[in-house]
């Protein structure tokens, strides 16, 4: 089996944001306690195709919520500012709401504080729609937060529009396991990951605002999983100052990401990234990585898992800034050695593993190449231990058809 | 007139008679067990499973109490688990596997109740233990706290899961779809106090771990397979195995003796095991609290960590496994499991920690199992290897 390692020039000193002094969150003494039971017995009572109105105003909920096996149910608040469900002092569940097994879902219009876990679950559903759904931790960036923000998983014809996540220690908007996809027109800040497609099929994402976060956009693809990744557009984004420090939690793939991460792609296949317009990303703008930079046990990863990143079109985005002050002493010493002291990382970074089963005379067949056509790229040689980055642009002069747009079967 | 009059009578006596005949007994009798086909009784009575009957919570006629070989952790709470099926519909189908095929009419009840620690009604055992109660026929009320039962009804669409609230008096349960959270303290034998939320799960919640398929979206039972049945219990006239005398009573038809049925290993605490014990005992416990959910089909597929105990040993039963969405729950450890190491195991993160959205399991606990904790530290830390 090949040989996974930690790739220290990738993996930022994990300054796990210690948090000396817990900042408070939203107080929430005054806000109503009784309609909870409403709430809780409304989603118990769902019938199909049930409209479930939350009215606007301010809730406390002490225990998760929870919707299994109804279709077609509508949850609807007056406005991500208006109707705001709060789960500060969450007693029981991993959730605040999870939707199991219901086809046809719909949140909307509401906002989803502080629960103790992730924030809105939905799994094993066709047909998801969240639309201008708050999800937010209000003490701001740390660990104490729960992992995901809204996260739909094992689901298919998923939309995601016009919603925010802030505070998420893990994805703040995570599609995970689940097939045609489209994130559109969200605002992803204060996370780790801002938004990160897993382990799906056919996503479209487009329109969003990612700033402020550890990483801005993810694609990746883990092992030991049914269902390996393939096929995402990232575009039209706006993917700017992803320059907070990892708070995520160690042994999470996501606490490997180094801070300053505009775009990444891990081990996952066919994904095109355009029109995306990046600035001031500190360590580069758009990252490449196998498996291999994952720091995975060998022993922990299933003979099935493909660790390359593979058929990567890379074009027409803008760059600014960024780059200048990477999140890793071995990196910084990179940056300092070949770009001077007050030099930047090319836009564009590859950790360089290349599956040699693939090779064909040497080289990878035109439609499984890496190809960037819109900036320089830094091959940090993470094969050879990182012996001899080399900054170019000939090798990855290449283009492959466009991925068609992701349409939702509902 | 009069005739009019007495025809009315007739109505309504007949209507009082047949009310009659559905009403529980009358205090001293067993209850009448009842399969009801449609809505949600608001009382446990209804049922006719098991009910108050002086001291005693007792057995309804022809209901048959179970226990298993190794049960999932409830906040020490103790169980007692009955079985029933109405005259004609059964029996069950046997099956190695899975969990018996159950016919439309059979009702099963789980009651979860505490010895009182002595110090007041919210003040509970975490050392109790369901035979010192418990006779084959009736649990002896005296020094318990009733706190839920939890019925699961096999209707001809399917399984439905109804919660019960024991309530103060203890004199009956109420439907609580919502569930309830209680403030108790647990009280250990060594005179240890900490207070907990003892959290009754509302139906939603009872689907979230029995919902054992995805691909159909159906509740089902936990309990009632072959290994975890197979095993003595006493009955109120002797000691016989439960799936000899299912077999023997009608409810269960297919069942091989029970020497060439699965049997999964009984553990109830006992610490110091090694070798095989220790790894029976191990994919026991994990198997009855872990696999509901994390089996190929269940809710936690969606974590690749499938833990029933057919599964082979390799990264998907946890071995050098990276986490793919544990969040905090990883507990700053990398690997699902590292042999030889527990303390860097995240597996045993989850299940020592009390943090809500951290713990596993995710819902019916709020207290760690210790020695459930130290049972799985003892078997990861008995593997070799290592991650590398």
């Amino acid at each position: 089996m090949t040989h996974y390692r930690t790739l220290p020039a990738l993996i930022g000193a994990l300054a796990l944001a210690a948090c000396g002094g817990q900042p408070e969150g939203r107080d929430t003494s005054d806000f109503d306690r009784d309609y909870q039971g409403v709430l809780h017995e409304a989603l118990l009572d769902a019938e199909p195709g049930a409209v479930i109105e939350i009215p606007a105003g301010r809730f406390v909920f002490e225990r998760g919520l929870s919707l299994s096996g109804v279709s077609g149910v509508t949850i609807r608040g007056a406005g991500m500012d208006e109707t705001i469900l709060s789960f500060a002092g969450q007693r029981q569940g991993a959730e605040g709401l999870l939707v199991s097994n219901s086809d046809n879902f719909t949140i909307e219009n509401l906002a989803v504080e502080d629960t103790a876990g992730d924030a809105v679950k939905i799994t094993g559903s066709d047909g998801v729609t969240i639309r201008g759904v708050r999800v937010e931790w209000t003490r701001g960036p740390s660990s104490e937060n729960g992992a995901y923000g809204l996260y739909p998983v094992l689901s298919r014809n998923v939309l995601i529009e016009d919603s925010v996540a802030i505070g998420a220690s893990d994805a703040g908007i995570y599609v995970g396991q689940s097939e045609t996809i489209i994130v559109r027109n969200n605002r992803a800040e204060d996370n780790v990951a801002g938004i990160e497609i897993e382990n799906s099929n056919n996503a479209d994402v487009y329109g969003n605002v990612a700033v402020n976060n550890t990483g801005g956009i993810l694609v990746f693809n883990m092992p030991n999983l049914p269902r390996p990744g393939a096929g995402t557009r990232v575009f039209d984004n706006d993917v700017h100052d992803n320059n907070l420090a990892n708070f995520g939690h160690a042994g999470t793939p996501v606490a490997n990401v180094p801070a300053g991460t505009g775009i990444l792609i891990n081990a996952n296949d066919d994904v095109e990234i355009f029109n995306n317009r990046l600035r001031n990303n500190r360590t580069a703008h758009v990252i490449i990585s196998s498996g291999h930079s994952s720091g995975f046990s060998d022993l922990g990863v299933s003979e099935d898992f493909d660790p390359y990143p593979e058929r990567i079109h890379v074009h027409s985005n803008s760059y600014e800034g960024g780059g200048n002050n990477p999140d890793s002493i071995e990196l910084q010493a990179l940056r300092v050695m070949k770009f001077g002291p007050t030099g930047r990382m090319p836009p564009v970074m590859w950790d360089g593993f290349v599956n040699p089963a693939r090779l064909v005379d040497g080289a990878l067949p035109d439609d499984l190449r890496i190809c960037v056509t819109d900036a320089d790229v830094i091959n940090v040689d993470g094969p050879n231990g990182y012996a001899n980055p080399q900054v170019g642009r000939e090798a990855f002069d290449c283009a492959h058809e466009p991925r068609p747009a992701v349409v939702l079967d509902r | 007139m009069a005739r009019a009059a007495s025809a009315i009578l007739g109505l309504v006596l007949g209507a009082l008679m047949a009310l009659a005949a559905c009403a529980p007994a009358p205090e001293g009798g067993a209850p009448e067990p009842a399969y009801i086909a449609e809505g949600r009784p608001q009382s446990l009575d209804a049922w006719g499973q098991i009910a108050r009957r002086g001291g005693q919570l007792v057995l309804g006629e022809g209901v048959t109490a179970y226990e298993l070989n190794t049960a999932l952790f409830s906040d020490h709470a103790v169980k007692l688990r009955t079985v029933w099926m109405p005259d004609g519909a059964g029996p069950a189908q046997y099956h190695e596997r899975a969990v018996f095929e159950f016919p439309a009419g059979t009702v099963i009840t789980k009651t979860f109740f505490y010895p009182l620690a002595g110090g007041g009604f919210d003040q509970v055992s975490d050392a109790g233990v369901l035979s010192d109660h418990f006779d084959g026929a009736a649990l002896d009320l005296t020094g318990l706290r009733l706190i839920e039962t939890r019925v699961l009804v096999r209707r001809e669409a399917g399984w439905e899961a109804l919660p019960y609230l024991w309530d103060d008096a203890q004199t009956g349960a109420s439907l609580a779809r919502t569930g309830a959270m209680l403030d108790l303290t647990l009280i250990s034998a060594a005179g240890s106090a900490r207070d907990f939320p003892y959290a009754v799960p509302d139906v939603n919640q009872c689907a979230a771990c029995h919902v054992t398929d995805a691909r159909d979206g159906a509740v089902r039972p936990i309990g009632p397979a072959a290994r975890h049945l197979n095993r003595d219990f006493l009955y109120a006239h002797g000691s016989a195995n439960q799936i000899a005398h299912w077999s023997e009573t009608g409810l269960l038809t297919g069942a091989p003796e029970p020497d060439a049925a699965p049997r999964a290993a009984r553990w109830h605490g006992q610490a110091n095991l090694s070798g095989l014990q220790l790894e029976r005992a191990a994919r026991a416990y994990i198997d009855i609290n872990c696999a509901h959910c994390h089996s190929r089909t269940g809710p936690a597929r969606t974590s690749g960590l499938y833990l029933e105990p057919w599964e082979p040993d390799g990264p998907n039963l946890g071995r050098c496994k990276p986490p793919i969405a544990a969040g905090r729950g990883t507990g700053g450890r990398l690997h699902s499991i590292v042999p030889g190491d527990s303390d860097r195991s995240i597996f045993v993160y989850r299940m020592e920690t009390e943090r809500v959205g951290a713990m596993m399991p995710e819902l019916g606990r709020a207290v760690a199992d210790g020695p459930g904790v130290a049972l799985i530290a003892a078997w990861i830390d008995a593997m070799a290897g290592g991650c590398g």
